[in-house]
């Protein structure tokens, strides 16, 4: 596998890193670098760390990297993540306030002690941390649930105080949304079974409305439209498609919450380098997550009236002929 | 009557669908065969995702019926645990059960 670390790769401009990455032989990995300066998003780290795992750190070239970008990568915990020596000197810095360093959660109780410790880590006030543990909580349920990944999920978010933003990037390397969502419903590609896990009421283990007892199919539904409520980007890869909801505009009025995924504004692709697994990339503005609890409305208007509509679509009336 | 302190069990984010399963299991199911009373009490919980309270609740509705819901109460829900739980128990009376 062969992934090159670009200048620049946030959720806006990943498209083209996104498309570079060469995962077709994964007996071994190799990571190259920009030569002056990298700047990422984290899902980016979690992406390779997941690889990394994969392969195990005995099949994992030495990265070439300068010092500056090294030095930021070994903050962002991808070394230790990865197993392999960093090779220089690191003075490491407390985390506390600004970012979580590449995590891998495999199991609930791993979950519950990462979501523990993630508020004083970020140094969130309760308002601030409410919308990040429910995302975070809820995405690496996911992955520990439905992605039967060997290595669990890896997980890095970073702090960025300018903006008051949060960038969170979580992957796995399991079966990916298409092969989950498939056991129930029909996904004839990879996109396809994307827009399927993103509408609410939607599971792979059953095709009936409201879910099982254990899932409801709303937890990606929720998370879509927390970012949409707080008009930020969401990114989702998974086989050979990408879902991105774009940022949307301020001003615009009435309810971002929808239903149906391609009703929000996006951009999707169908072309990529195959992803065993899911990938989420998300950024979440700190200033909007007061509108947690009037988000909370919303969603539970346009999942009823999205359940609704769906019953009568497959409503069927005796054809008398 | 059996009344079961959420915060002792799950935290102040509740969130751990393996524990929501555990305590319907092991206490509100048990409680509702005997013909109990259960009030969930969430004092001190200041939040709790869709999928705990879907684990907690979803099965009780499928298995007794709606009317399950006289006679399972929660008490001291902040405004965000009151509103998921509204959404839990709305959409289950929406869906296929």
């Amino acid at each position: 596998m062969r992934l090159h670390l670009p200048n620049s790769a946030f959720l806006g401009n990943i498209d083209p890193f996104l498309r570079s990455i060469d995962v077709s032989d994964t007996s071994d990995l190799k990571i190259t670098a920009n030569r002056k300066w990298i700047s990422v998003h984290p899902v980016v780290l979690s992406m390779i760390a997941s690889l990394g795992a994969e392969v195990g750190p005995e099949n994992i070239e030495p990265i070439e990297i300068e010092a500056r970008s090294k030095h930021y990568l070994e903050r962002m915990g991808l070394y230790r993540a990865l197993m392999i020596p960093e090779g220089m000197d690191i003075i490491e810095h407390d985390p506390t306030g600004r970012f979580i360093p590449l995590t891998n959660v495999r199991t609930s109780d791993e979950l519950t002690g990462f979501l523990r410790d993630l508020v004083p880590l970020l140094h969130l006030e309760a308002d601030q941390a409410r919308s990040i543990r429910y995302i975070i909580s809820e995405l690496i349920r996911n992955v520990l649930e439905h992605s039967s990944s060997e290595n669990g999920a890896f997980i890095c978010a970073q702090y960025y105080r300018k903006s008051n933003t949060a960038r969170i990037g979580i992957a796995d390397r399991g079966v990916g949304i298409r092969e989950t969502i498939s056991r129930s419903h029909l996904a004839p590609s990879d996109l396809s079974a994307i827009r399927l896990a993103l509408m609410p009421g939607i599971t792979g283990l059953t095709r009936k409305e409201g879910g099982t007892e254990t899932n409801a199919g709303a937890g990606l539904f929720f998370i879509k439209s927390i970012a949409a409520m707080n008009r930020d980007f969401f990114l989702i890869y998974s086989g050979k498609a990408m879902y991105k909801l774009l940022r949307s505009d301020a001003k615009r009025r009435g309810n971002v919450v929808k239903g149906d995924p391609f009703r929000n504004r996006h951009s999707s692709g169908e072309d990529l380098p195959y992803w065993r697994g899911t990938v989420v990339g998300m950024d979440i503005s700190l200033d909007r997550t007061g509108e947690f609890t009037g988000l909370l409305d919303d969603i539970r208007g346009t999942y009823i009236r999205t359940m609704k509509e769906r019953k009568r679509r497959r409503y069927r009336r005796p054809r008398f002929i | 009557m059996t009344e079961i302190m959420m915060h002792p069990l799950v935290g102040d984010f509740a969130e751990n669908k393996d524990r929501a399963r555990k305590i319907k299991d092991d206490i509100i199911v048990p409680a509702l065969e005997k013909g109990e009373v259960v009030i969930l009490d969430f004092q001190d919980v200041d939040s709790a995702t869709q999928s705990f309270i879907h684990a907690l609740i979803s099965d009780i509705i499928r298995r007794y019926g709606a009317e399950v819901l006289d006679v399972v109460l929660f008490r001291n829900c902040n405004e965000n645990v009151r509103k998921v739980v509204e959404i839990v128990v709305e959409y289950m009376q929406e869906s296929d059960v």
